[in-house]
């Protein structure tokens, strides 16, 4: 009697084990085809919530339905880093950030190649797109991605501050530094300039002091260019601004929400951010300031106001994934000029001509923001980090100087330092 | 048992057929075999979890540390046998700056921990009023997320708008750096750490205290021990096993620290790599920069010193117990 049902026990137990196994690796993609789900995931962002709230028309005009995973923007990068290195079809659709990303994404064959889908549909309109957007999500002559989300670099300022202390907006660097001096002095509670100071998280936005005072991360050559007297200006003039003028204890570790907060917590003058973040600072239920916050085009250095223009999102199809046809259907909605205009009233920039040239597109903007990315748009650069594959870490090399120069030390010899272990790096990308 | 047990007439029913009798037969060698077999088959589903989920990713982390695979691992990559190890052991200036880390976090944590642990087990071995609520408050910290916990710290020591420093400016002490100090940062996540984990401690050794016998205690009491004397020469030496399985399990999570030091610093350990400790630094490797063999050869580093340590201690302990 016992002999027997050990045998049968451990069949019990291994068909168990299987099953567990079984059930794992169920859900792949030809169920999800055949019920017509398309698996997105997205970042949490401003443009996200919008879409999440459409996306019940979107289900019924299409009859197709949509399962969504909201992360994080490191945890989607790791989730990403793990889901596509194991060749995962479980993604369909994801929001990525072509500049930090794309390049390493392009490189391993990650995203599947749009470049039909997107000329397909002339209602649709590739042609409408920005041209920088557009070069950002290419690869190798092949459309990878379709940006939903660009960014200039523009001055967050405090009008009540300013004419408090009689000062005009500045429209120079040397401005900008005098009014930060005159406002710290006056009052030595508020700073008088705040902006990103974490090695990595300061990079984008320092990159247009860089662009203003003539420099670049490389030179024409592809050389690593962070040593040029131009950069060594633009690092001592953005680390000094913080280290002068900058809130009392400030940490080296901040990125947009910490020094956001400062600001909105009306503790400084002037802030130099991501346009597309400006709905923090307006919006009265996050910040203290928000009636009295003005907004300007980023103060011309020695090469006149460059900042830069980019795409930081766009939606790409995972090329592992079995349903791309209905990826890019979802794509072709989210993307499309009605929800881009809808988005960009609720105050997401889009990357759409078209949208910008209509009066409804920039209705909702404060005037001044509005003209301020107008004329950024004109004059801007195209990237805002070097144009790299491994671009975490050749952020973390090209801000070393920045954080040397907001502790005190010398930003010529930090800017050497990076230099050699900059170049480095490139010539190591090269092989 | 009956319904899994065939009824004895049918067993002896004759076969009605050639394949009836050879699948019969099959059956009675499979039970036969399974039987003499029996300690593998019921063993097999730990096994197999083991193999598939500790033995696999081990080997391959060792498989991957001996190539240069970067970007990512499906890409081709080559073998480089160890060269990513000279790389890393070569390495001033992340490296070995972060095995510093790893073992000064743990060696104060640890030591902090358990001094406190102890004391606080003490107080409470005896029975008091509120004993209960006592025990519940110093639990808290234990069931709290650490990624929670490492975000709840971080607003509170915030150099401008934290809590601590409008506390201490209330006292007229100026404001602190804290979690953003070159200097002061792996300070304040080493406490952090001992807020959550000494209660962690705490069970361990109270659960050591009850279980003591009372005797030798009364014994030296009636020799006119004082408190320090019992504690130091009766209670203490008693204890010693029970102390180093806390050391032993606290110390294996305090080397593998990483939510807390994530989510106060984030990648990198802050801009001057100031909390930077072996696994935040493995974790930047492969998640920021995707050199997939460099960070699994500081893993591979990782787990041998992990387990030398574990070694040590374990030894220390068998010589205890004797």
């Amino acid at each position: 009697m016992k002999r027997r049902s050990i045998v049968q026990y451990a069949a019990v137990a291994a068909a168990l084990s299987l099953g567990l196994t079984a059930c794992g690796g169920a859900s792949g993609s030809s169920d999800a085809k055949a019920a017509g789900t398309v698996r997105v995931t997205l970042a949490n962002h401003v443009w996200t919530e919008g879409i999440k709230a459409a996306i019940p028309e979107f289900e019924k005009s299409s009859g197709l339905k949509v399962e969504l995973t909201q992360l994080g923007e490191d945890q989607l990068s790791d989730q990403y880093n793990v889901k596509l290195n194991a060749g995962s079809d479980e993604i369909d659709v994801m929001m990525y950030r072509p500049l930090q990303e794309g390049k390493a994404f392009a490189k391993n064959g990650y995203l599947a190649d749009l470049t039909s889908k997107v000329s397909s549909d002339s209602g649709w309109d590739w042609k409408d797109y920005q041209e920088g957007p557009v070069k950002a999500t290419t690869a190798d002559g092949k459309v990878v991605g379709v940006p939903i989300i660009t960014e200039r670099e523009v001055l967050y300022y405090r009008k009540d501050l300013l004419k408090a202390a009689g000062l005009e907006v500045p429209k120079t660097m040397e401005e900008l530094e005098a009014a930060a001096k005159a406002i710290k002095a006056s009052s030595p509670d508020t700073a008088g300039f705040v902006a990103r100071t974490g090695k990595s998280a300061a990079v984008t936005q320092f990159s247009s002091f860089l662009y203003s005072f003539g420099g670049d991360f490389t030179d024409a050559s592809g050389k690593s260019a962070v040593n040029s007297e131009e950069a060594k200006k633009a690092y001592a003039f953005y680390g000094g601004l913080i280290k002068n003028y900058g809130p009392a204890n400030v940490s080296t570790d901040m990125s947009w929400p910490e020094a956001m907060a400062i600001f909105t917590q009306g503790k400084a003058a002037f802030y130099t951010e991501a346009d597309s973040l400006y709905k923090n600072a307006t919006d009265p239920a996050k910040s203290k300031v928000a009636d009295t916050v003005g907004f300007a085009a980023l103060p011309a250095g020695p090469a006149g106001s460059k900042p830069y223009n980019i795409p930081s999102w766009g939606l790409a199809v995972n090329e592992a994934s079995g349903n791309q046809d209905n990826a890019w259907k979802f794509i072709q909605w989210a993307t499309s000029k009605e929800r881009t205009l809808a988005a960009q009233k609720a105050g997401v920039p889009g990357p759409r001509s078209s949208v910008w040239a209509d009066p409804a597109g920039t209705s909702t903007y404060p005037k001044d923001l509005a003209e301020a990315i107008s004329t950024s748009a004109k004059n801007g650069v195209g990237h805002d980090r070097p144009e790299v594959v491994t671009v975490g870490k050749a952020r973390e090399i090209v801000g070393g100087p920045i954080v040397a120069t907001i502790t005190g030390e010398d930003a010529s010899a930090a800017a050497d330092t990076a230099h050699d272990a900059f170049q480095k790096f490139l010539d190591s990308e090269k092989k | 048992m009956s319904v899994l047990t065939p009824p004895r007439s049918a067993q002896s029913q004759p076969p009605s057929g050639r394949n009836a009798r050879s699948a019969s037969g099959a059956r009675e060698n499979f039970s036969a075999w399974a039987n003499r077999h029996r300690k593998w088959l019921f063993a097999a589903p730990a096994m197999i979890f083991v193999g598939v989920l500790i033995i696999f990713p081990l080997a391959w982390t060792l498989y991957l540390s001996l190539t240069d695979s970067q970007g990512s691992v499906r890409a081709a990559s080559e073998f480089v046998g160890l060269e990513n190890y000279l790389t890393v052991l070569s390495d001033v200036e992340r490296f070995w700056p972060a095995v510093g880390r790893t073992l000064s976090f743990t060696g104060v944590a640890l030591v902090c921990e358990v001094v406190l642990g102890m004391c606080i087990a003490l107080l409470l071995w005896r029975p008091f009023r509120g004993e209960k609520w006592v025990r519940v408050a110093i639990l808290l910290p234990l069931v709290a997320t650490p990624v929670a916990v490492g975000m709840m710290w971080r607003l509170i020591f915030d150099p401008n708008i934290g809590f601590v420093n409008q506390l201490l400016g209330m006292v007229g002490i100026p404001p602190q750096p804290w979690l953003s100090g070159q200097d002061t940062a792996l300070g304040t996540t080493i406490f952090m750490d001992v807020w959550q984990w000494t209660p962690m401690v705490v069970l361990i050794l109270l659960a050591g205290l009850t279980s003591l016998s009372e005797e030798p205690d009364e014994a030296a009491r009636m020799d006119g021990a004082n408190a320090f004397q019992r504690f130091f020469f009766i209670t203490l030496p008693l204890m010693m096993p029970t102390v180093i399985v806390a050391i032993l399990l606290r110390g294996i999570d305090a080397l593998k620290t990483f939510d807390i030091l994530y989510a106060t610093k984030g990648k990198g350990g802050g801009s001057f790599h100031e909390v930077e400790t072996l696994n935040v630094y493995a974790y930047g490797l492969s998640f920021d920069y995707n050199q997939y063999g460099l960070s699994s050869a500081v893993l591979i580093l990782f787990f041998m010193i992990i387990i030398g340590s574990m070694w040590l201690l374990t030894m220390r302990k068998k010589a205890v117990s004797k």
